[in-house]
């Protein structure tokens, strides 16, 4: 027999936590959290820094104080949740299939399900890096949990691949724990982290190599040296321009991928822009009563907006469930063009004010971003690493066209 | 130490001989160099698949012994509990040119005794693979092709020959042959002497290296480099069939073949290299592998982003162009089982065959066991395999069926623990023999838990954790140790 719930949340990080805690406080008694770590909390809990909580609580936070707050309210409202416990199936009819230890396979069926596994790394073979294969290749974030929750390091002398924010806290991590950081690579001609984190850099004298890609690994059993080579405006290696690095660690921070095998089983429609579920104002997918936050809709670069997006979807759900939200009916589709590469949610009524997060391919200044015809929103600087929130206030509504298709562009 | 038989290399054609001897009533010991089964070379990166038979000339031993190890495959593989797939395989002409190409290996085909070999047309063609160029004007259809995982494969053999009383010698390195008037006596190796009546030299890439031990030196092994792209199991039925170019002189081409664990695997390039040990991969090779699959499947173009593993194979390629399987007037005792390329995985069981009819002829007398086991019990995946009634008769047996440790693959606590206590030592090991680590991720989720895992079935240090043994240590210090300052 399958048990019945209203709700179950796959994954317990920063946005499942909110989105059920949420739903809780709205009215929603039978909720269940699935989360196939050990412990509730998702990334947070080895994400020893600060920096966290600064936009959501006005305090400076690191991340265990962050997501502890949160799994406080799991606790105080008796949220049931199943750690250690790894989602199989979901189908569209929201019928779960769960495996864990203590119960063996767990067959659910709720009415609603929330979408929030988060996102995982991109790894040094998606990248095609020539060379050997040997040990001492990390991401960014397992060598996080290596060193912060297991108690180890990695290795000595360290070169750090990408300028994304995990890859330069990663940095200031290893230079902390005495190792020798050899310099951060970026292929793009400027960094992919937050301003707050390339300070890091500067603070620890760190080189960083912009426009250079990593081109040969060598090392056989242990890593030895990487290659690096500038590259030309299209990303391809110049000849005579490289350098080898002599390092016993390689850590990768070049891109976070949304988790979605479990959306897709369920049939939920992908944006290949996002690598998300396809999502209405609502932040229902294109599967009715499935809904989804956070990075696994699409990467944010502040667990505040993940937080706030999660309470969003929790609402949404719990008025879902009492039958005072239907499916959205007036559907107007948003599409990114030019240097907006995304706009998260792709769906909107047009009749509501909300804020849209949209991410550029490209840093500019004095940006005009138009929405349609009649809409401009001027931002003074716009740049790949931190999303963009655009305000849809009911005044600009009233100029949005009532079109089916509005795109989003940004004049170069 | 004393043994009868012993075989040198534990790549796959040293333990289908292994195995094979293990039918009979005689003393026999494998020595592999390197940590684990499997992992020293060729078997290790390959491209796993069961040839049908038309690629080699008619008359070479190669192309004989192709033939018939790929009619034993369907057994081998069911005895020794690895998943095999007969899925065919097409080679696909893409202008019209090509046609009489596509006849004469056919022919080729049915002279060397390849069944059920047919010319299919276009329509058919691509019916068969909607994601084929739409150019292809017709292919060569092989039923009997299919796929297997080399290293399992190899693994699977080593299990069985123990389990029927081999011994298998790890990181163990053969570093001379004694001969005394003649004969064979023993081999020196790193861990000491190993007196034997008889060697098989099955060393792979080095085979040339240790028939040189034993004073012949009439052939060499090039180092071929193969390089290979995978896909994500997400574009898994992209292809449905093992789908060849039309074959040059050197290779049979860059491949675009389902993997029988559901990936895409696309593969190999063909070029001698000068280092046995060089197993890198280069941008040149990677770029070649790319065009290679685009001419066959363009679609793959807008699939870079399913790309999750890259990396390198070499196949030892014997300067006589053809295996050397053979025994010697002088020294006797001593068989060569050298140049084993492809289609030497396919050939596996039939070249295990040969080496016992050359060890008979040689004097040796071999009686059959009276309780030989052919049958290996493969670690189960109910899980990976989502097989759900299974996995809910495991998990109440043994509830770490149900803790899911590799996220990607779906492997559980249990499988890991199987994969240790079949002897896997290192995180490779463990890969091999649950796929732990081979999904998408590549290991970046489950690495932190089956280091642990490792480290408390083991009972070593979590420094002394390695990713293929030797020198391959993953995390070098505990924390705080390069503040204290080491030793």
């Amino acid at each position: 027999m399958k048990r019945r719930v209203n709700l179950v949340v796959i994954g317990g990080g920063a946005a499942g936590l909110s989105a059920a805690v949420t739903a809780k406080e709205n009215g929603i008694d039978s909720v269940l959290i699935l989360e196939r770590n050990e412990e509730l909390g998702g990334i947070l809990p080895q994400c020893i820094h600060t920096g966290f909580g600064l936009h959501y609580f006005n305090e400076n936070l690191t991340g265990p104080e962050y997501i502890s707050r949160f799994v406080k309210k799991v606790y105080d409202l008796g949220i049931e949740y199943k750690l250690e416990t790894m989602v199989l199936n979901l189908s569209p009819k929201k019928e779960i299939l769960a495996v864990n230890q203590s119960e063996g396979l767990i067959k659910l069926q709720s009415d609603t399900a929330i979408l929030a596994m988060g996102c995982r790394e991109r790894s040094s073979g998606a990248l095609r890096i020539p060379g050997e294969r040997p040990a001492g290749i990390f991401t960014a974030g397992t060598a996080q949990r290596l060193m912060d929750i297991e108690g180890c390091i990695p290795g000595r002398r360290v070169l750090i691949l990408g300028s994304g924010d995990i890859g330069l806290i990663m940095a200031r991590r290893f230079v902390m724990e005495g190792a020798e950081v050899k310099g951060v690579v970026e292929i793009m001609p400027y960094p992919g982290g937050l301003d707050r984190n390339l300070q890091l850099l500067r603070d620890f004298d760190i080189p960083l190599y912009l426009r250079y890609a990593a081109t040969f690994i060598h090392g056989r059993d242990r890593l030895k040296a990487v290659t690096i080579s500038k590259v030309d405006g299209n990303g391809k290696p110049v000849r005579g321009e490289d350098e080898t690095i002599e390092c016993d660690t390689l850590i990768l921070s070049v891109g976070l991928i949304p988790e979605n095998e479990i959306s897709k089983k369920a049939g939920v429609k992908i944006d290949p822009k996002t690598g998300g579920p396809i999502v209405d104002e609502n932040m229902e997918t294109s599967v009715e009563n499935i809904f989804a936050c956070g990075n696994s809709v699409h990467v944010h670069d502040l667990v505040d907006h993940v937080t706030k997006e999660g309470e969003i979807v929790g609402k949404n759900v719990a008025e879902r469930i009492m039958g005072n939200l239907p499916k959205l009916r007036k559907r107007i589709y948003l599409k990114a063009e030019g240097n907006m590469r995304y706009v998260v949610p792709q769906i909107i009524s047009g009749e509501r004010s909300l804020t849209l997060y949209s991410r550029v391919r490209r840093p500019a200044f004095d940006a005009e971003i138009r929405i349609g015809r009649n809409i401009t929103v001027h931002k003074r600087v716009v740049k790949p690493p931190e999303l963009i929130p655009i305000e849809f206030t009911a005044e600009r509504l009233e100029d949005l066209e009532k079109e089916e298709e509005i795109t989003i562009d940004m004049g170069e | 130490m004393e043994t009868s038989v012993l075989v040198i290399g534990g790549g796959i054609t040293g333990t289908a001989i292994a195995r094979e001897l293990s039918k009979y009533k005689v003393k026999v010991s494998l020595v592999e160099k390197e940590v684990d089964i499997a992992f020293g070379g060729p078997t290790k990166a390959n491209t796993g698949i069961i040839h049908a038979g038309y690629d080699d000339e008619p008359g070479t031993l190669a192309a004989k012994l192709c033939v018939k190890g790929n009619l034993l495959w369907s057994n081998y593989a069911s005895e020794l509990g690895i998943p095999f797939k007969r899925i065919g395989s097409l080679v696909v002409a893409l202008k019209d040119e090509e046609i009489p190409i596509l006849m004469e290996v056919m022919d080729r085909g049915r002279r060397n005794g390849v069944q059920n070999l047919k010319i299919i047309d276009r329509k058919e063609l691509l019916e068969m693979e909607p994601n084929l160029n739409r150019e292809a004007v017709a292919g060569l259809y092989a039923p009997t092709a299919g796929v297997v995982s080399p290293y399992e494969a190899a693994i699977a053999l080593a299990e069985n020959a123990k389990q029927n009383g081999v011994q298998i010698l790890l990181s163990t390195k053969a570093t001379g042959i004694v001969i005394k008037n003649g004969e064979v006596k023993a081999v020196q190796t790193n861990h000491g002497i190993i007196y034997t009546q008889y060697v098989v030299n099955a060393a792979g890439l080095f085979a040339d290296e240790v028939s040189s031990m034993a004073g012949i030196r009439n052939f060499n092994i090039i180092p071929r480099k193969g390089e290979y792209i995978v896909y994500d199991k997400e574009l898994s039925g992209f292809v449905n069939h093992i789908l060849f170019p039309i074959p040059s002189r050197v290779s049979k081409g860059i491949t675009v073949t389902p993997s029988v664990d559901g990936n895409i695997l696309a593969g190999p390039t063909a070029h001698d290299v000068k280092d046995k040990n060089d197993l890198s991969t280069t941008s040149v090779g990677l770029e070649e592998v790319l065009d290679g699959a685009y001419k066959l499947v363009p679609r793959l173009s807008a699939r870079l982003d399913a790309i999750i593993s890259v990396f390198a194979g070499l196949r030892p390629q014997p300067t006589t162009d053809d295996f050397v399987i053979k025994s010697y007037r002088e020294p006797s005792g001593f068989i060569n089982v050298a140049g084993i390329k492809s289609p030497g995985l396919t050939a596996a069981p039939v070249i295990a065959e040969f080496v016992i009819d050359i060890l008979k002829v040689e004097g040796l007398t071999l009686e059959k066991k009276d309780h030989f086991n052919p049958f290996r019990k493969p670690i189960s995946h109910p899980l990976r395999d989502f097989h759900l009634k299974k996995a809910e008769k495991l998990i109440a047996q043994d509830s770490k069926y149900g803790r899911v440790v590799c996220r990607c693959e779906h492997v559980t606590e249990r499988e890991v623990l199987d994969a240790i206590q079949r002897g896997a030592t290192t995180l490779d090991g463990i890969k091999f023999r649950t796929r732990a680590g081979m999904g998408r991720c590549q290991g970046g989720f489950c690495m932190p838990h089956i280091i642990k895992i490792i480290t408390r079935e083991l009972g070593i240090p979590i420094e002394e954790v390695t990713k293929s043994g030797n020198n391959s240590k993953i995390l070098l210090y505990p924390a705080k140790q390069l503040l204290i300052g080491d030793k």
